[in-house]
């Protein structure tokens, strides 16, 4: 290989020595033991691209950059923009804390954070207990018609996200389905203003959005199962409930992380559903963040709100994992 | 039998589908019994241990455990515990947690439940593995794993799916003995599944062999080796010669044979009724055939060629050839003689014990 490489490109095949002008002709003979010789930038980025690092880098190159350009890229620009401030339309890059300060301490801003935490939290965890029964139902009496059930599941999600929101208006709204259906009942005397503009409202729209990407991953996580293994916890004595406790809870906790990320990171964000069902009550930091990059016309500071609202998250979304997986190791 | 019986199988069908994996079973096992199921692959015997222990409802029929009838009563509410094939190791737990996990719900106390995981760990040879996690262990590990977490519970009744098949020679005969030694020593009913014919002869006080859902004989390990009921059970539990004959007839306790190439023979029917003598056939076990030295003398002699040779280490395996028998006669020698020089193709002397001749519905 060696040797016929040489052969076929000098360039290859001669080494310099690293002092300029002095060229060594490589010696040819394939049984020569191959003397260390230092090596052009040249040779040893060859080298490397041949070897089996070299490679993998190589094949994943092409995604790796558009996976850059695309999810990092946007990152940077925000980070950056975090740093900045800006003056009507102009935006003056010298560093600067201030944003990060008003997005931390100013009380609407914090208000606006907890809100949009607890909402996407109880959203993830709303979700997330009613798509296991779901997921589990599917998961364990599905039997040949597992695929049909899962396909029945995800049909009202074929229709815009902007319909499912509005669906709920329609439902839970002052004239909505359930006040005039309460009052035909007459459980109510006049309708309930207390069903919709509020945060109650979002949490139940946004659970619903969110429900088919929850029972997803509880299903996948259900499905493998071993279910040998409740066949030994009930031999060795254990009823249903004890069985679910101790097997199956335990051994699905991945996907019940995964469904609750799914849902919880997202929602954090969102800023339609409030807009359309929360009312004022309802409003989240996303719808925040939006002003500041529309009408407010503050990037810098719209920019500093969505970081930490990313960090924030994240921290919040570690705790939990690490909550679950200790809550593993107790259910024995 | 002596004792009263634990287990009863009365007419147990079970279907899959329009496939039938059990069909008409009956069978008492006493309590304290050692009672072994052996078969060739896919015969039922794991489907009937699934269903002595409540994960499957026979389709018909019934089972009784202690005189109760068992329908309806899931696994968890039955006095069995069983070993399973597939080991089922709980994967989120350590291995003494495995081990502990059907003690939980007894409230031993600690001590006492702590006390009872050790000698488990112990009795499988697993002491130092305790800590170690359900889903990092080797096979043999699993099953020993497996079958600790039974006997921990001390059932009335074990049931188990070949237990010892993935451990090697040395550990799976340690195991044999300590299995049979704790079975005598708490008397619990074990029912043992295996397709290995020496643990299931050395092991249980009783074997019923299987052959695709049905039990083709049930009796006592020596009674099946020296008496099998038909030609499959004979060939399953060991070598056996079978022989082309004729004449075959039956007359009270004995029956008679010409057997071409080897003379005319009388065997006892042992209890057994051939109700058709021309589809019976007759057979010899290959050591109730011993060779015939050069100078020595015996009577019968049969003579024939060696056809191959095949050497076992302590024994040596002869093919002879003799004339007018459709199949070659296969004859277990020790190697004190020299068996296992005798060369490929050299004329042979034979003799056999008369009284080793044994008939079988075919
Ligand atoms: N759930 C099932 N559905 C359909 N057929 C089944 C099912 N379980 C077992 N069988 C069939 O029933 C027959 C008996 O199976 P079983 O598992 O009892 O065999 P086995 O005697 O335990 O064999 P092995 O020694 O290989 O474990 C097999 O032919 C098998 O394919
Ligand atoms: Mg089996």
């Amino acid at each position: 290989m060696r040797s016929f490489r040489s052969q076929q490109d000098p360039e290859c095949g001669i080494v310099t020595t690293g002092i300029p002008g002095q060229i060594e002709e490589l010696n040819l003979d394939p049984s020569a033991p191959i003397l260390p010789v230092q090596r052009t930038g040249r040779e040893s980025i060859s080298r490397f691209l041949r070897s089996e690092t070299g490679k993998g880098w190589l094949t994943i190159s092409p995604p790796l950059l558009y996976a850059m350009l695309l999810l990092i890229g946007p990152i940077i620009v925000i980070v950056a923009n975090s740093f900045w401030s800006q003056d009507y339309l102009t935006i003056d890059r010298t560093f600067t804390l201030e944003n990060y300060r008003a997005a931390l301490t100013e009380p609407i801003y914090r208000d606006l954070l907890m809100r949009s935490l607890f909402i996407s939290v109880t959203v993830a965890f709303v979700t997330v207990v009613l798509a296991y029964p779901i997921a589990w139902f599917v998961s364990f009496y599905g039997g040949r018609y597992k695929g049909l059930w899962l396909f029945i599941i995800t049909v009202p999600f074929w229709s815009g996200y902007l319909l499912r929101i509005l669906s709920w208006k329609v439902i839970l709204g002052y004239k909505g389905v359930l006040n005039t259906g309460l009052m035909h009942l007459g459980v109510i005397t006049e309708p309930l203003s207390s069903l919709i503009y509020n945060v109650n409202a979002v949490i139940i729209t946004l659970a619903h959005s969110w429900a088919a990407f929850a029972i997803l991953p509880l299903f996948v996580s259900l499905e493998k199962l071993d279910r040998s293994l409740l066949e030994a916890a009930a031999d060795l004595g254990d009823g249903p409930v004890r069985r679910f406790l101790r097997i199956t809870l335990p051994l699905t906790i991945p996907g019940i992380i995964a469904a609750l990320m799914i849902v919880m990171i997202p929602t954090v964000g969102d800023y339609v559903t409030p807009k359309l069902v929360g009312g004022k009550d309802g409003v989240m930091i996303a719808n925040a963040i939006q002003v500041q990059f529309g009408r407010a016309s503050n990037w810098p500071l719209g920019a500093a709100l969505a970081v930490s609202t990313m960090i924030i998250v994240s921290l919040v979304a570690g705790t939990i994992v690490l909550a679950l997986a200790g809550l593993k190791r107790l259910l024995k | 039998m002596t004792t009263s019986p634990m287990i009863e199988i009365r007419n147990v069908d079970k279907n899959f589908g329009t496939f039938r994996a059990l069909d008409t079973l009956n069978a008492t096992i006493g309590e304290g019994e050692f009672f072994s199921l052996l078969g060739p692959s896919g015969c039922g015997k794991t489907t009937l241990l699934r269903m002595i222990g409540g994960f499957d409802d026979p389709s018909s029929g019934e089972i009784l455990i202690g005189g109760r009838s068992m329908a309806g009563i899931p696994p968890n509410l039955r006095p069995t515990n069983m070993v399973f094939q597939s080991y089922a190791i709980f994967p989120h737990l350590n291995v003494a947690e495995n081990i502990a996990y059907g003690l939980k719900r007894l409230r031993l106390g600690r001590a006492e439940e702590e006390k009872r995981v050790k000698e488990a760990l112990d009795q499988v040879e697993l002491s130092e593995l305790g800590p170690r996690m359900g889903n990092q262990l080797s096979g043999g590990q699993r099953q020993r794993v497996a079958l600790a977490r039974a006997l921990v519970m001390r059932p009335k009744v074990l049931l188990l799916d070949e237990p010892l098949s993935a451990l090697d020679k040395n550990l799976r005969e340690q195991m044999q003995v300590e299995l049979r030694h704790l079975q005598r020593q708490i008397g619990i009913t074990f029912v043992l599944v295996t397709h290995d014919q020496y643990e299931a002869l050395s092991m249980s006080d009783r074997i019923a062999v299987m052959f695709g859902g049905q039990i083709a004989q049930i009796a006592e390990p020596k009674e099946i080796y020296q008496n099998p009921a038909t030609r499959q059970v004979a060939d399953f539990l060991g070598g056996m010669n079978f022989l082309t004959s004729s004449h075959l007839s039956v007359n009270g306790k004995n029956f008679a044979a010409t057997l071409p190439g080897i003379g005319d023979i009388t065997g006892h029917l042992a209890g057994k009724t051939i109700s058709d003598p021309a589809k019976a056939i007759i057979g010899i076990r290959p050591e109730r055939l011993r060779i015939v030295w050069e100078g020595e003398t015996a009577d019968p002699i049969v003579t024939g060629k060696v056809a191959d040779r095949n050497y076992f280490g302590e024994v040596t395996s002869l093919a002879v050839n003799i004339e007018g028998q459709n199949q070659h006669l296969s004859i277990v020698e020790t190697n004190d003689f020299g068996a296992d020089d005798i060369p490929v193709g050299s004329d042979i002397r034979i003799t056999y014990d008369r009284d080793a001749f044994i008939v079988m519905q075919g």
